[in-house]
């Protein structure tokens, strides 16, 4: 063989190695640099270009992965970065991310992650286990307190990261834990190459803000950071180094850019979306669903009902004892009676709320977990009750009696309270109103009371300042153990009296032991029974009231391939690498 | 003078119709009807399926068309006869006299909706009267507020002069000076943002009475510190009445002409501050009707798609309004001028 077919041969070698060839230089680099092992993807193959517009409600207030608490700057920061093990929003299971994979002790204590190689942050720099042990470094420090603080404690004691060797990074949990691989979904990578002296010098929690150079900001996620106009965009462009690719080996994503834009209010956004200014649209109303299902063909998107999410609303009692040295208010001991909020419970008209509030786009709840959490669901417990004739004998039995149009208690003292409730949440002030009326039918006079939401939030968790509330909870990862912050009595959002020192109730206390038991059961069919239990224990106490549960309604313009809108976050965009424009679409000129 | 006559003989009945609400509006305007969202004004037909006239005009029973939400048929088998003098839903007429009589309604636990429902079936027309008693109330108490406080101040201003007139008309000019609407907002979003629906009603007529008072006492102030020079009150005065009884008996009947315009002028103003605090729902709580809460669903993107144009009332209702107060005002400005 010759000397020129030799170098011919490995040439060839080299390149059918690494996939689609690109030029003599890139052969060379490849023989210093490990080949990237990208993920391959199962969607349709689509084609490259074009960009995707969505509108928020708010404006986004910082780039930074680590302190970004509010939903549009989360929204966006999402697509700018990865993680190691991710939830896939369809299957609702764990799959392999930036890990390419992982095993698990059998005393289910020591997690052993082994990285992908040759992968690049958005900058071009490569990732290693270095950048995951610095991410969980930054996310466990105290003084930064990341809200993802919290979820990195496993019995008491945050999660104990070592590198092992360059692509493997060793987890330690001081108990076994079900599910812990789904506790690094969204626990963003972080590159210690540009944040790690502002860690060093206790700056990283004002890192990264809305006016920082777009060079010094790089992620793991498909698209990178662009510009930010105030009051007007956001603008995210491809990440050229993204370390996924399709079934042709082309790398992903196949969008150019993602722009999101802001605006004030639901309307607004449902304008925009049907005058072809937005090319998606969720978590929408079900009239305005509607609206903009009639003028589906004419304008060219389409609107989908995806069937009940994981979203639940409820009205709940204030419990609280009330502050040091005060005398309790005499609706203490109303809501405190099991019987009382159970004869709430008999008098709401969940199907009018259904019916009026969703146009029939939601299910009516016994309890908290809703049908569409079609793994966890207790499909046991009675379907709810509407009597207010029940609920008036029940009150009777508990001492109440109707004076005329009004019911009064056994001291003769109209039951009378306010309801707390989101100002600008139309959906849930109109779910009051109803129940207003409903609650008017037993006697009882409940006024409306619109709050701003952060204030209404701080009365309810903090000062403990309110009487009824109704809240809307859902939305995260369908598993328990998303919850335990609600279910455990010691929890901050055990929304009827939160962070008890004990359990106040027998029944508190059971709950508190089936969930701290399922946390560390392995076995689903176990931790579904204790799971199935505490659903039944919640129903029959009725700490909170549960209404319905919303279906999930969302819209996208036509012609976007890939498109498989999830019940779970982000609806639209959680395969946004995967999503692409149809050839000649879309139609509405930019 | 005819045109006095005729706009304030109008408008009286408007004011019987908003105090009398109980018995015109033939069902609680609270009262929700859940299987009938957004149902239309329905027709009253004199004239039976066979052409000849029927005895009494009936109404077809409304039935929704199934899989739709919004959409109804008329029920042509089912002929609803509207009879007057019904007994319905409790009340009390003016807010005192119980009494269960309603001008018209149809028999049994049907229901007719001649100005059709909003989103959770409640009669849009119990929802018009009923709340004309609240806007319109709002506003006559509000506008009496406004000029009283400017009659007060600006009578003292205008008497004694000095530090009180320049305190006062300073203030006056400064209220003036910021655009009505923020003033509004800003004193309501200062104050205790949930009340029971009584409170709140107090409390919406006490801001907006403070924002309409600066007007009314800078006119009274220019009267009354004219009129202090004339000389029957300095005939007064040397004669040892007191201040008050010269301002009561002597200086604020000259001003009663100012306060009246101004009055007829405020009342309308104070009817739209209360329609704009309710329409941003810092005004009446649920489920109180007020022409401003009725008018707020219009600003949802579904509603003005879907076309609901019986929503649109209280709109016309306070435009006919508004258009009787303003030529009482202008009937009453030509009376002044005619006189001076």
């Amino acid at each position: 063989m010759t000397p020129r077919a030799l170098a011919l041969i490995v040439a060839w070698c080299l390149f059918d190695a690494t996939g689609p060839v690109v030029s003599a230089g890139g052969a060379f680099a490849r023989l210093q640099a490990p080949a990237p092992e990208l993920l391959t993807t199962t969607g349709e193959v689509g084609r490259f270009g074009g960009h995707f517009t969505i509108t928020q409600r708010a404006e986004p207030r910082t780039l930074n992965p680590v302190t970004a608490v509010d939903a549009p700057s989360r929204e966006i920061v999402r697509q700018t970065v990865g993680d190691l093990i991710h939830i896939n929003r369809e299957t609702q299971l764990a799959e392999a991310a930036l890990a390419k994979s992982w095993t698990l002790s059998p005393d289910g204590r020591r997690l052993v992650v082994t990285l992908r190689q040759g992968v690049r942050f958005s900058d071009g720099q490569p990732f290693d286990a270095d950048d995951v042990v610095f991410s969980f470094q930054v996310y466990q420090d105290e003084k930064i307190a990341s809200p993802q603080r919290e979820l990195l404690r496993v019995g008491g004691r945050p999660i104990a990261v070592r590198k092992v060797d360059d692509r493997t990074v060793q987890f330690d949990l001081a108990e076994a834990k079900a599910g812990a691989e789904r506790l690094f979904d969204s626990i963003a990578i972080l590159p210690r190459h540009l944040l790690e002296k502002a860690f060093a010098e206790g700056r990283l929690a004002e890192a990264w803000s809305l006016s920082t150079d777009p060079a010094a900001i790089a992620g793991l996620g498909p698209f990178r950071f662009k510009e930010y106009v105030s009051g007007q965009r956001t603008v995210l462009e491809r990440n050229p180094h993204y370390w996924k690719q399709d079934r042709q080996g082309q790398r992903l994503p196949y969008l150019d850019r993602l722009v999101f834009v802001p605006v004030t209010s639901e309307d607004a956004q449902v304008l925009r979306f049907r005058n072809g200014e937005a090319d998606g649209i969720l978590r929408i109303g079900a009239e305005n669903f509607d609206a903009l299902a009639r003028e589906q063909e004419a304008r060219g998107y389409v609107m989908r009902d995806l069937g009940p999410g994981l979203d639940y609303t409820f009205l709940f009692f204030n419990q609280n004892d009330p502050p040091a040295g005060a005398t309790a208010p005499r609706a203490l001991a109303w809501f405190r009676d099991t019987g009382f909020r159970q004869a709430v419970s008999l008098a709401i008209d969940r199907e009018g709320i259904a019916r009026l509030v969703y146009r029939g786009r939601a299910v009516p709840l016994a309890g908290h977990v809703p049908p569409g959490n079609r793994r966890w669901t207790n499909t046991k417990l009675p379907p709810p009750v509407h009597s207010p004739g029940r609920a008036e004998a029940l009150l009777k039995e508990r001492g109440f009696r109707r004076m005329g149009d009004t019911l009064v208690d056994a001291d003769g003292q109209a039951v009378e309270f306010s309801i707390l409730v989101s100002s600008t949440n139309t959906v849930l002030r109109q779910i009051a109103t109803v129940i207003q009326d409903d609650l008017a039918g037993i006697g009882i006079r409940a006024h409306v009371a619109p709050f701003e939401f952060r204030a209404m939030i701080e009365r309810v968790l903090n000062t403990k300042d309110y009487e009824a509330a109704i809240l809307a909870l859902g939305g995260g990862d369908a598993d328990p153990n998303a919850e335990l912050n609600v279910w455990l009595s010691s929890g901050p959002q055990h929304f009827w009296r939160p962070a008890q020192p004990q359990p106040a109730t027998a029944w508190e206390a059971e709950i508190d032991r089936l969930m701290r038991a399922q946390v560390s059961m392995l076995a689903y069919e176990e931790r579904k029974r204790a799971y199935d239990r505490v659903q039944e224990i919640v129903a029959t106490n009725v700490p909170m009231v549960f209404l319905v549960s919303p279906s999930v309604l969302v819209g996208a313009r036509a012609g976007l391939g890939n498109l498989r809108p999830a019940v779970l976050d982000h609806q639209l965009l959680w395969n946004v690498e995967e999503l692409f424009w149809r050839a000649g679409m879309p139609r509405t000129p930019r | 003078m005819t045109r006095l006559r005729t706009s304030v003989g109008l408008l009286a009945i408007v004011y019987v119709a908003a105090a009398t609400a109980g018995f015109l509006a033939p069902y609680d305007p609270a009262e929700q009807n859940r299987r009938y969202p957004f149902a239309p004004p329905v027709k009253v037909h004199v004239l039976d399926a066979a052409g000849s006239i029927h005895r009494r005009p009936f109404v077809y029973e409304l039935r929704p068309r199934p899989g739709t939400f919004d959409e109804y048929d008329e029920d042509r088998e089912r002929p609803l006869e509207i009879r007057f003098f019904v007994r319905g839903t409790p009340y009390r007429l003016a807010g005192v006299v119980p009494s269960t009589l309603h001008l018209f309604g149809v028999e049994g636990s049907r229901r007719v909706f001649l100005m059709g429902t909003d989103e959770y079936g409640r009669d849009v027309l119990s929802r018009l009267l009923h709340g004309a008693g609240i806007s319109l109330g709002a506003g006559l108490l509000a506008a009496a507020a406004a000029v009283s406080l400017g009659l007060v101040i600006g009578s003292i201003a205008g008497y004694y002069g000095g530090a009180s007139d320049m305190l006062a008309m300073r203030a006056a000019e400064l209220v003036m000076a910021v655009p009505s609407l923020y003033l509004l907002l800003a004193l309501r979003a200062a104050l205790p943002l949930h009340l029971a629906p009584a409170d709140a009603f107090v409390l919406l007529v006490a801001v907006v009475g403070a924002v309409g008072w600066a007007r009314p006492a800078l006119l009274v102030r220019a009267v009354v510190s004219t009129v202090r020079t004339r000389d029957f009150v300095v005939a007064a005065r040397s004669s040892g009445a007191s201040d008050v009884h010269i301002l009561a008996r002597h200086v604020l009947p000259q001003a009663a002409g100012v306060a009246l315009t101004q009055f007829a002028l405020l009342v309308p103003q104070c009817v739209l501050a209360e329609v704009t605090l309710s329409f941003f729902g810092l005004g009446v709580s649920e489920p109180a009707p007020s022409w401003g809460t009725m008018l707020a669903d219009l600003q949802r993107f579904h509603i003005l798609a879907a076309a609901y144009w019986w929503l649109f009332l209280p709109a016309i209702a306070i435009v006919a309004v508004f258009l009787l107060y303003y030529s009482i005002t202008d009937a009453l400005h030509q009376r002044l001028m005619l006189r001076s």
